[in-house]
Protein backbone atom coordinates (compact mmCIF):
# COMPACT_ATOMS: atom_id res chain seq x y z
CA UNK A 1 0.00 0.00 0.00
CA UNK A 2 2.83 2.32 0.91
CA UNK A 3 4.26 2.60 -2.59
CA UNK A 4 1.02 2.42 -4.53
CA UNK A 5 -0.30 5.80 -5.65
CA UNK A 6 -3.70 6.30 -4.08
CA UNK A 7 -6.67 7.54 -6.04
CA UNK A 8 -9.28 9.90 -4.68
CA UNK A 9 -12.96 9.15 -5.22
CA UNK A 10 -13.12 12.02 -7.73
CA UNK A 11 -10.95 9.85 -9.94
CA UNK A 12 -7.91 12.12 -9.72
CA UNK A 13 -4.67 10.76 -8.41
CA UNK A 14 -3.83 11.86 -4.86
CA UNK A 15 -0.26 13.19 -4.66
CA UNK A 16 -0.29 14.34 -1.03
CA UNK A 17 -2.41 12.66 1.61
CA UNK A 18 -2.43 13.84 5.23
CA UNK A 19 -4.35 12.09 7.98
CA UNK A 20 -4.71 13.02 11.66
CA UNK A 21 -1.71 15.36 11.76
CA UNK A 22 -0.77 16.85 15.15
CA UNK A 23 2.16 19.13 16.01
CA UNK A 24 2.84 21.09 19.19
CA UNK A 25 5.68 23.27 20.46
CA UNK A 26 5.49 22.96 24.25
CA UNK A 27 1.99 24.29 25.09
CA UNK A 28 1.42 25.75 21.63
CA UNK A 29 -0.70 23.19 19.77
CA UNK A 30 -0.32 24.46 16.19
CA UNK A 31 -1.80 21.51 14.28
CA UNK A 32 -4.62 19.58 15.94
CA UNK A 33 -5.80 16.84 13.64
CA UNK A 34 -5.26 17.97 10.05
CA UNK A 35 -6.66 15.86 7.20
CA UNK A 36 -6.43 16.72 3.53
CA UNK A 37 -5.60 15.40 0.08
CA UNK A 38 -3.89 17.20 -2.79
CA UNK A 39 -4.84 15.89 -6.21
CA UNK A 40 -2.68 15.75 -9.30
CA UNK A 41 -2.59 19.06 -11.18
CA UNK A 42 -4.33 20.93 -8.36
CA UNK A 43 -3.24 24.12 -6.55
CA UNK A 44 -4.42 24.05 -2.94
CA UNK A 45 -4.20 27.21 -0.87
CA UNK A 46 -3.69 27.01 2.88
CA UNK A 47 -4.85 30.29 4.42
CA UNK A 48 -4.31 31.34 7.98
CA UNK A 49 -2.96 34.00 10.30
CA UNK A 50 0.73 34.36 11.04
CA UNK A 51 1.76 31.72 13.57
CA UNK A 52 -1.22 29.52 12.76
CA UNK A 53 1.03 26.64 11.69
CA UNK A 54 0.91 26.98 7.89
CA UNK A 55 4.68 26.89 7.41
CA UNK A 56 4.97 24.07 9.95
CA UNK A 57 2.52 22.09 7.82
CA UNK A 58 4.58 22.30 4.63
CA UNK A 59 7.84 21.70 6.48
CA UNK A 60 6.28 18.49 7.81
CA UNK A 61 5.21 17.57 4.26
CA UNK A 62 8.79 18.13 3.03
CA UNK A 63 10.21 16.07 5.89
CA UNK A 64 12.00 19.05 7.45
CA UNK A 65 10.01 18.63 10.68
CA UNK A 66 8.57 15.57 12.34
CA UNK A 67 4.90 15.52 13.36
CA UNK A 68 3.84 14.46 16.85
CA UNK A 69 1.19 12.20 15.35
CA UNK A 70 -0.36 11.50 11.96
CA UNK A 71 0.46 10.17 8.52
CA UNK A 72 1.91 12.25 5.68
CA UNK A 73 2.12 10.56 2.30
CA UNK A 74 3.70 12.26 -0.71
CA UNK A 75 3.42 10.45 -4.06
CA UNK A 76 2.27 7.39 -2.09
CA UNK A 77 5.25 7.33 0.27
CA UNK A 78 5.00 7.86 4.01
CA UNK A 79 7.52 10.72 4.38
CA UNK A 80 8.35 10.08 8.01
CA UNK A 81 8.94 6.36 7.62
CA UNK A 82 11.43 6.62 4.76
CA UNK A 83 15.13 5.98 5.26
CA UNK A 84 17.65 8.65 4.24
CA UNK A 85 18.15 7.34 0.71
CA UNK A 86 14.42 6.98 0.06
CA UNK A 87 13.79 10.49 1.41
CA UNK A 88 16.45 11.93 -0.93
CA UNK A 89 14.80 10.14 -3.88
CA UNK A 90 11.39 11.51 -2.89
CA UNK A 91 12.73 15.04 -2.45
CA UNK A 92 13.93 15.05 -6.04
CA UNK A 93 10.22 15.11 -6.93
CA UNK A 94 9.35 17.92 -4.50
CA UNK A 95 10.03 21.62 -5.06
CA UNK A 96 10.01 24.05 -2.13
CA UNK A 97 9.89 27.84 -2.45
CA UNK A 98 10.95 29.44 0.83
CA UNK A 99 9.37 32.61 2.14
CA UNK A 100 12.62 34.56 1.76
CA UNK A 101 13.72 32.50 -1.27
CA UNK A 102 16.73 31.00 0.61
CA UNK A 103 19.08 31.46 -2.35
CA UNK A 104 22.69 30.45 -1.57
CA UNK A 105 24.21 33.87 -1.08
CA UNK A 106 27.80 32.79 -1.75
CA UNK A 107 26.87 31.58 -5.26
CA UNK A 108 25.80 33.39 -8.44
CA UNK A 109 22.31 32.87 -9.83
CA UNK A 110 23.68 30.36 -12.30
CA UNK A 111 25.54 28.42 -9.60
CA UNK A 112 22.37 28.40 -7.48
CA UNK A 113 20.51 26.79 -10.36
CA UNK A 114 23.26 24.32 -11.25
CA UNK A 115 23.85 23.25 -7.66
CA UNK A 116 20.99 20.72 -7.26
CA UNK A 117 21.66 19.29 -10.76
CA UNK A 118 25.38 18.79 -10.29
CA UNK A 119 24.91 17.09 -6.94
CA UNK A 120 21.94 14.91 -7.83
CA UNK A 121 22.64 13.85 -11.41
CA UNK A 122 25.99 12.10 -11.64
CA UNK A 123 28.01 12.52 -14.85
CA UNK A 124 25.66 15.12 -16.30
CA UNK A 125 27.14 16.94 -19.30
CA UNK A 126 27.84 20.67 -19.29
CA UNK A 127 25.57 21.07 -22.34
CA UNK A 128 22.63 19.58 -20.47
CA UNK A 129 23.26 21.85 -17.50
CA UNK A 130 23.47 24.92 -19.78
CA UNK A 131 20.26 23.92 -21.51
CA UNK A 132 18.39 23.35 -18.22
CA UNK A 133 19.62 26.66 -16.75
CA UNK A 134 18.57 28.55 -19.88
CA UNK A 135 15.18 26.83 -19.89
CA UNK A 136 14.29 27.69 -16.30
CA UNK A 137 15.68 31.23 -16.51
CA UNK A 138 13.55 31.80 -19.62
CA UNK A 139 10.55 30.31 -17.82
CA UNK A 140 10.85 32.88 -15.02
CA UNK A 141 11.85 35.70 -17.40
CA UNK A 142 15.26 36.44 -15.87
CA UNK A 143 17.76 35.17 -18.43
CA UNK A 144 19.93 38.28 -17.97
CA UNK A 145 20.61 37.68 -14.27
CA UNK A 146 22.61 34.46 -14.52
CA UNK A 147 25.94 36.02 -13.48
CA UNK A 148 24.52 38.19 -10.72
CA UNK A 149 24.72 37.47 -7.00
CA UNK A 150 21.44 36.99 -5.11
CA UNK A 151 22.11 40.16 -3.09
CA UNK A 152 22.01 42.17 -6.35
CA UNK A 153 18.45 41.03 -7.10
CA UNK A 154 15.17 42.60 -5.97
CA UNK A 155 12.77 40.65 -3.72
CA UNK A 156 10.59 39.72 -6.69
CA UNK A 157 13.59 38.59 -8.75
CA UNK A 158 14.83 36.47 -5.84
CA UNK A 159 11.42 34.79 -5.68
CA UNK A 160 11.57 34.07 -9.40
CA UNK A 161 15.07 32.60 -9.13
CA UNK A 162 13.84 30.53 -6.15
CA UNK A 163 11.09 29.18 -8.41
CA UNK A 164 13.63 28.55 -11.20
CA UNK A 165 15.89 26.64 -8.78
CA UNK A 166 13.12 24.25 -7.86
CA UNK A 167 11.91 23.89 -11.46
CA UNK A 168 15.33 22.78 -12.67
CA UNK A 169 14.84 19.36 -11.06
CA UNK A 170 11.36 19.10 -12.68
CA UNK A 171 9.38 18.44 -9.49
CA UNK A 172 5.93 16.83 -9.49
CA UNK A 173 4.83 18.55 -6.29
CA UNK A 174 5.61 22.14 -5.30
CA UNK A 175 5.29 23.65 -1.84
CA UNK A 176 5.15 27.47 -1.82
CA UNK A 177 5.72 29.22 1.51
CA UNK A 178 4.20 32.72 1.32
CA UNK A 179 5.19 33.33 -2.33
CA UNK A 180 4.03 36.97 -2.33
CA UNK A 181 5.08 37.98 1.19
CA UNK A 182 6.97 41.27 1.27
CA UNK A 183 6.36 42.07 -2.41
CA UNK A 184 4.60 45.10 -3.86
CA UNK A 185 1.16 44.51 -5.47
CA UNK A 186 2.45 44.52 -9.06
CA UNK A 187 5.28 42.10 -8.34
CA UNK A 188 2.85 39.93 -6.37
CA UNK A 189 0.62 39.94 -9.44
CA UNK A 190 3.53 38.73 -11.61
CA UNK A 191 4.42 35.99 -9.12
CA UNK A 192 0.79 34.82 -9.07
CA UNK A 193 0.87 34.61 -12.87
CA UNK A 194 4.14 32.71 -12.72
CA UNK A 195 2.68 30.17 -10.27
CA UNK A 196 -0.21 29.54 -12.68
CA UNK A 197 2.18 29.30 -15.65
CA UNK A 198 4.32 26.77 -13.78
CA UNK A 199 1.24 24.69 -13.01
CA UNK A 200 0.23 24.64 -16.69
CA UNK A 201 3.65 24.23 -18.27
CA UNK A 202 5.19 21.71 -15.84
CA UNK A 203 1.91 19.94 -14.84
CA UNK A 204 2.73 20.33 -11.17
CA UNK A 205 0.52 19.97 -8.10
CA UNK A 206 1.05 22.59 -5.42
CA UNK A 207 0.34 23.53 -1.83
CA UNK A 208 0.50 27.31 -1.49
CA UNK A 209 0.76 28.79 1.98
CA UNK A 210 -0.37 32.40 2.12
CA UNK A 211 -2.36 35.05 3.91
CA UNK A 212 -2.65 37.10 0.71
CA UNK A 213 -6.23 36.66 -0.51
CA UNK A 214 -5.41 37.98 -3.99
CA UNK A 215 -2.81 35.26 -4.35
CA UNK A 216 -5.32 32.74 -2.96
CA UNK A 217 -8.04 33.80 -5.38
CA UNK A 218 -5.77 33.98 -8.40
CA UNK A 219 -3.79 30.77 -7.97
CA UNK A 220 -5.94 28.43 -5.88
CA UNK A 221 -8.23 25.71 -7.20
CA UNK A 222 -9.30 24.97 -3.61
CA UNK A 223 -8.81 26.84 -0.33
CA UNK A 224 -8.31 25.49 3.18
CA UNK A 225 -8.70 27.90 6.10
CA UNK A 226 -6.44 26.96 9.00
CA UNK A 227 -7.79 28.29 12.29
CA UNK A 228 -6.98 27.01 15.79
CA UNK A 229 -4.98 24.10 14.39
CA UNK A 230 -7.76 22.76 12.16
CA UNK A 231 -9.13 23.37 8.70
CA UNK A 232 -12.24 25.31 9.67
CA UNK A 233 -13.46 25.93 6.11
CA UNK A 234 -12.65 24.47 2.73
CA UNK A 235 -13.90 24.83 -0.81
CA UNK A 236 -13.46 27.36 -3.58
CA UNK A 237 -12.84 31.03 -2.77
CA UNK A 238 -16.51 32.04 -2.57
CA UNK A 239 -17.54 28.97 -0.57
CA UNK A 240 -14.86 29.56 2.06
CA UNK A 241 -15.85 33.16 2.68
CA UNK A 242 -19.63 32.59 2.51
CA UNK A 243 -19.95 32.39 6.29
CA UNK A 244 -20.87 34.46 9.33
CA UNK A 245 -17.87 33.19 11.28
CA UNK A 246 -16.08 36.37 12.38
CA UNK A 247 -12.65 34.70 12.27
CA UNK A 248 -13.10 34.02 8.55
CA UNK A 249 -14.99 37.19 7.68
CA UNK A 250 -12.38 39.33 9.44
CA UNK A 251 -9.72 37.88 7.18
CA UNK A 252 -11.70 38.76 4.06
CA UNK A 253 -12.73 42.24 5.25
CA UNK A 254 -9.16 43.26 6.03
CA UNK A 255 -7.85 42.19 2.62
CA UNK A 256 -10.59 43.65 0.44
CA UNK A 257 -12.49 46.32 2.34
CA UNK A 258 -10.59 48.08 5.12
CA UNK B 1 1.71 25.10 37.65
CA UNK B 2 5.30 26.25 37.92
CA UNK B 3 6.63 24.44 40.97
CA UNK B 4 10.11 25.93 40.55
CA UNK B 5 9.13 29.55 41.16
CA UNK B 6 9.86 29.25 44.92
CA UNK B 7 13.36 27.88 44.32
CA UNK B 8 14.83 29.93 41.49
CA UNK B 9 18.48 29.29 42.35
CA UNK B 10 18.02 25.53 42.49
CA UNK B 11 15.95 25.65 39.33
CA UNK B 12 18.57 27.58 37.37
CA UNK B 13 21.43 25.38 38.59
CA UNK B 14 19.47 22.28 37.66
CA UNK B 15 18.57 23.78 34.26
CA UNK B 16 22.22 24.71 33.67
CA UNK B 17 23.40 21.18 34.48
CA UNK B 18 20.70 19.69 32.23
CA UNK B 19 21.70 21.97 29.37
CA UNK B 20 25.38 21.13 29.84
CA UNK B 21 24.78 17.38 29.55
CA UNK B 22 22.30 17.81 26.69
CA UNK B 23 24.99 19.89 24.94
CA UNK B 24 27.60 17.15 25.50
CA UNK B 25 25.17 14.55 24.13
CA UNK B 26 24.30 16.69 21.08
CA UNK B 27 27.90 17.41 20.19
CA UNK B 28 28.85 13.74 20.65
CA UNK B 29 26.15 12.82 18.14
CA UNK B 30 27.36 15.58 15.82
CA UNK B 31 30.92 14.18 15.96
CA UNK B 32 29.65 10.62 15.46
CA UNK B 33 27.74 11.79 12.38
CA UNK B 34 30.93 13.38 11.02
CA UNK B 35 32.85 10.08 11.05
CA UNK B 36 29.89 8.24 9.54
CA UNK B 37 29.37 10.77 6.74
CA UNK B 38 33.10 11.25 6.09
CA UNK B 39 33.50 7.52 5.50
CA UNK B 40 30.59 7.10 3.07
CA UNK B 41 30.41 8.26 -0.57
CA UNK B 42 29.78 10.51 -2.38
CA UNK B 43 32.88 12.49 -1.40
CA UNK B 44 32.93 16.23 -2.01
CA UNK B 45 36.59 16.51 -3.11
CA UNK B 46 36.21 19.86 -4.86
CA UNK B 47 34.53 21.47 -1.88
CA UNK B 48 37.24 20.11 0.47
CA UNK B 49 39.94 21.68 -1.73
CA UNK B 50 38.02 24.97 -1.83
CA UNK B 51 37.68 24.98 1.96
CA UNK B 52 41.39 24.07 2.38
CA UNK B 53 42.21 27.14 0.32
CA UNK B 54 39.93 29.30 2.47
CA UNK B 55 41.32 27.95 5.75
CA UNK B 56 44.96 27.79 4.70
CA UNK B 57 45.78 30.47 2.22
CA UNK B 58 43.57 33.12 3.75
CA UNK B 59 45.05 32.61 7.25
CA UNK B 60 48.61 32.76 5.96
CA UNK B 61 49.27 36.49 6.32
CA UNK B 62 47.96 36.63 9.89
CA UNK B 63 49.94 33.56 10.92
CA UNK B 64 53.10 34.87 9.24
CA UNK B 65 52.93 38.15 11.10
CA UNK B 66 52.03 36.64 14.48
CA UNK B 67 54.61 33.85 14.33
CA UNK B 68 57.37 36.19 13.19
CA UNK B 69 56.69 38.67 16.00
CA UNK B 70 56.39 35.86 18.56
CA UNK B 71 59.78 34.49 17.50
CA UNK B 72 61.48 37.86 17.94
CA UNK B 73 59.72 38.84 21.17
CA UNK B 74 60.14 35.42 22.84
CA UNK B 75 63.85 35.42 22.00
CA UNK B 76 64.26 38.93 23.35
CA UNK B 77 62.44 38.12 26.60
CA UNK B 78 64.42 34.91 27.15
CA UNK B 79 67.86 36.43 26.58
CA UNK B 80 68.33 38.24 29.96
CA UNK B 81 67.40 35.15 31.99
CA UNK B 82 69.98 33.04 30.15
CA UNK B 83 72.56 35.87 30.20
CA UNK B 84 72.45 35.85 34.02
CA UNK B 85 73.92 32.33 33.88
CA UNK B 86 76.20 33.08 30.94
CA UNK B 87 74.18 30.68 28.83
CA UNK B 88 73.05 32.80 25.87
CA UNK B 89 74.52 30.16 23.57
CA UNK B 90 71.64 27.93 24.69
CA UNK B 91 69.15 30.46 23.35
CA UNK B 92 68.55 28.76 19.94
CA UNK B 93 68.08 25.41 21.60
CA UNK B 94 65.57 26.76 24.10
CA UNK B 95 63.73 28.74 21.42
CA UNK B 96 63.60 25.64 19.19
CA UNK B 97 61.95 23.59 21.93
CA UNK B 98 59.57 26.39 22.91
CA UNK B 99 58.44 27.21 19.37
CA UNK B 100 58.22 23.72 17.88
CA UNK B 101 56.78 21.95 20.91
CA UNK B 102 54.54 24.60 22.45
CA UNK B 103 54.16 27.98 20.77
CA UNK B 104 53.62 27.05 17.11
CA UNK B 105 50.70 24.63 17.69
CA UNK B 106 49.06 26.90 20.26
CA UNK B 107 49.47 30.17 18.36
CA UNK B 108 48.23 28.59 15.12
CA UNK B 109 45.25 26.99 16.87
CA UNK B 110 44.29 30.22 18.64
CA UNK B 111 44.57 32.30 15.46
CA UNK B 112 42.54 29.75 13.52
CA UNK B 113 40.00 29.65 16.37
CA UNK B 114 39.52 33.39 15.97
CA UNK B 115 39.64 33.57 12.20
CA UNK B 116 38.28 30.23 10.99
CA UNK B 117 36.15 29.09 13.96
CA UNK B 118 34.20 32.33 14.13
CA UNK B 119 33.81 32.37 10.35
CA UNK B 120 32.39 28.85 10.34
CA UNK B 121 29.97 29.69 13.16
CA UNK B 122 28.80 32.85 11.43
CA UNK B 123 28.67 31.39 7.90
CA UNK B 124 26.71 28.26 8.77
CA UNK B 125 24.64 30.16 11.35
CA UNK B 126 23.65 32.68 8.73
CA UNK B 127 22.78 29.88 6.28
CA UNK B 128 20.70 28.23 8.99
CA UNK B 129 18.62 31.28 9.92
CA UNK B 130 18.04 32.25 6.27
CA UNK B 131 16.83 28.68 5.56
CA UNK B 132 19.66 27.99 3.07
CA UNK B 133 20.46 24.75 4.92
CA UNK B 134 16.79 23.70 4.73
CA UNK B 135 16.84 24.64 1.03
CA UNK B 136 19.78 22.29 0.51
CA UNK B 137 17.97 19.51 2.33
CA UNK B 138 14.77 19.81 0.28
CA UNK B 139 16.91 19.88 -2.89
CA UNK B 140 17.93 16.31 -1.95
CA UNK B 141 21.45 17.44 -0.97
CA UNK B 142 22.83 16.31 2.38
CA UNK B 143 23.83 19.62 4.03
CA UNK B 144 25.87 17.85 6.71
CA UNK B 145 28.04 16.14 4.13
CA UNK B 146 28.39 19.20 1.92
CA UNK B 147 28.87 21.86 4.60
CA UNK B 148 30.18 20.16 7.74
CA UNK B 149 32.30 17.23 6.54
CA UNK B 150 34.15 19.35 3.98
CA UNK B 151 34.93 22.15 6.42
CA UNK B 152 36.02 19.86 9.27
CA UNK B 153 38.31 17.92 6.90
CA UNK B 154 39.76 21.20 5.66
CA UNK B 155 40.61 22.47 9.16
CA UNK B 156 41.96 19.04 10.16
CA UNK B 157 44.30 19.00 7.11
CA UNK B 158 45.31 22.64 7.12
CA UNK B 159 45.96 23.45 10.79
CA UNK B 160 48.94 21.01 11.01
CA UNK B 161 50.39 22.47 7.80
CA UNK B 162 49.90 25.99 9.14
CA UNK B 163 51.53 24.89 12.41
CA UNK B 164 54.69 23.73 10.61
CA UNK B 165 54.71 26.97 8.64
CA UNK B 166 54.20 28.97 11.84
CA UNK B 167 57.14 27.13 13.50
CA UNK B 168 59.34 27.93 10.50
CA UNK B 169 58.42 31.63 10.55
CA UNK B 170 58.80 31.80 14.35
CA UNK B 171 62.28 30.31 14.12
CA UNK B 172 63.12 32.73 11.31
CA UNK B 173 62.14 35.67 13.51
CA UNK B 174 64.18 34.24 16.35
CA UNK B 175 67.21 33.68 14.08
CA UNK B 176 67.15 37.27 12.87
CA UNK B 177 67.10 38.46 16.47
CA UNK B 178 69.90 36.10 17.58
CA UNK B 179 71.95 36.83 14.46
CA UNK B 180 71.55 40.56 14.96
CA UNK B 181 72.84 40.46 18.53
CA UNK B 182 75.24 37.50 18.65
CA UNK B 183 76.22 37.16 14.97
CA UNK B 184 75.22 33.46 15.16
CA UNK B 185 75.31 31.82 11.73
CA UNK B 186 72.25 30.14 10.23
CA UNK B 187 73.96 26.74 10.26
CA UNK B 188 74.76 26.98 13.97
CA UNK B 189 71.30 28.31 14.77
CA UNK B 190 69.57 25.44 12.94
CA UNK B 191 71.87 22.86 14.53
CA UNK B 192 71.22 24.23 18.02
CA UNK B 193 67.50 24.84 17.54
CA UNK B 194 66.94 21.22 16.47
CA UNK B 195 69.43 19.77 18.96
CA UNK B 196 66.69 18.59 21.33
CA UNK B 197 64.01 18.08 18.68
CA UNK B 198 63.45 14.58 17.37
CA UNK B 199 60.72 12.62 15.60
CA UNK B 200 58.78 12.22 18.85
CA UNK B 201 58.56 16.00 19.34
CA UNK B 202 57.53 16.64 15.73
CA UNK B 203 54.96 13.82 15.93
CA UNK B 204 53.54 15.21 19.16
CA UNK B 205 53.22 18.66 17.58
CA UNK B 206 51.51 17.28 14.50
CA UNK B 207 49.11 15.08 16.48
CA UNK B 208 48.10 18.01 18.66
CA UNK B 209 47.65 20.21 15.55
CA UNK B 210 45.44 17.62 13.92
CA UNK B 211 43.32 17.49 17.08
CA UNK B 212 43.20 21.29 17.29
CA UNK B 213 42.19 21.51 13.61
CA UNK B 214 39.43 18.97 14.13
CA UNK B 215 38.22 20.86 17.23
CA UNK B 216 38.14 24.17 15.33
CA UNK B 217 36.16 22.67 12.46
CA UNK B 218 33.70 20.60 14.44
CA UNK B 219 32.88 23.24 17.08
CA UNK B 220 32.56 26.06 14.50
CA UNK B 221 30.27 23.92 12.35
CA UNK B 222 28.27 22.64 15.33
CA UNK B 223 27.59 26.14 16.65
CA UNK B 224 26.65 27.35 13.16
CA UNK B 225 24.52 24.34 12.34
CA UNK B 226 22.53 24.62 15.56
CA UNK B 227 21.99 28.39 15.43
CA UNK B 228 18.58 29.69 16.44
CA UNK B 229 17.15 33.14 17.25
CA UNK B 230 17.81 34.90 13.93
CA UNK B 231 20.65 37.34 13.40
CA UNK B 232 21.32 37.64 17.13
CA UNK B 233 21.84 33.89 17.14
CA UNK B 234 24.43 34.21 14.34
CA UNK B 235 26.47 36.60 16.47
CA UNK B 236 26.18 34.26 19.44
CA UNK B 237 27.23 31.28 17.29
CA UNK B 238 30.36 33.08 16.06
CA UNK B 239 31.27 34.29 19.52
CA UNK B 240 30.64 31.02 21.36
CA UNK B 241 32.55 29.09 18.67
CA UNK B 242 35.72 31.05 19.45
CA UNK B 243 35.29 30.83 23.23
CA UNK B 244 34.62 27.08 23.26
CA UNK B 245 37.41 26.29 20.76
CA UNK B 246 39.99 28.27 22.76
CA UNK B 247 38.89 26.60 25.99
CA UNK B 248 39.07 23.12 24.42
CA UNK B 249 42.44 23.79 22.77
CA UNK B 250 44.02 24.57 26.16
CA UNK B 251 42.35 21.54 27.78
CA UNK B 252 43.57 19.27 24.96
CA UNK B 253 47.07 20.76 25.17
CA UNK B 254 47.23 20.10 28.91
CA UNK B 255 45.85 16.56 28.68
CA UNK B 256 48.27 15.56 25.91
CA UNK B 257 51.32 17.19 27.46
CA UNK B 258 50.66 15.89 30.98
CA UNK B 259 49.29 12.42 30.28
CA UNK B 260 50.19 11.22 26.78
CA UNK B 261 53.59 12.69 26.02
CA UNK B 262 55.28 11.02 29.07
CA UNK B 263 54.15 7.63 27.74
CA UNK B 264 56.40 7.73 24.69
CA UNK B 265 58.82 10.60 25.28
CA UNK B 266 61.26 8.83 27.59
Amino acid sequence: MNNIKETHNHGKEVVISIKGLYKSFDDNHVLQGIDFDLHKGENVIVLGRSGSGKSVLIKIIAGLMKPDKGIVKVLGKDVHKLNKKELIELRLKIGFLFQHSALYDSMTVRENLEFPMRRNIRDISEDKIDEAVKDVLDAVGLAETSDQMPSELSGGQQKRIGIARMLIMKPEVILYDEPTAGLDPLTSYEINDLINEVQKRYKTSSVIITHDLTCAKKTGDRLLMLIDGKFLRQGDFDEVFDTDDERVKGFYDYNFIE
Amino acid sequence: MDTTSNQPAKYFISKGIDEFFIGIYDISRFIGQFFKEAATPPFEYQEVVKQCYKVGYKSLSLITLTAFITGIVFTDHSRPALADFGATSWLPSMIGIAIIKALAPLITALICAGKVGSQLGAELGSMKVTEQIDAMEVSAIDPYKYLVVTRVLATTFMVPILTLYSAFIGLLGSFLDVHGKDQTSLTVFIHDAFFKIGYAEITSTLVRSILFGFTIGIIGCYKGFTTTEGTEGVGKAANSSVVIIMFLVFIEEMVIVKFFNPLYMQ
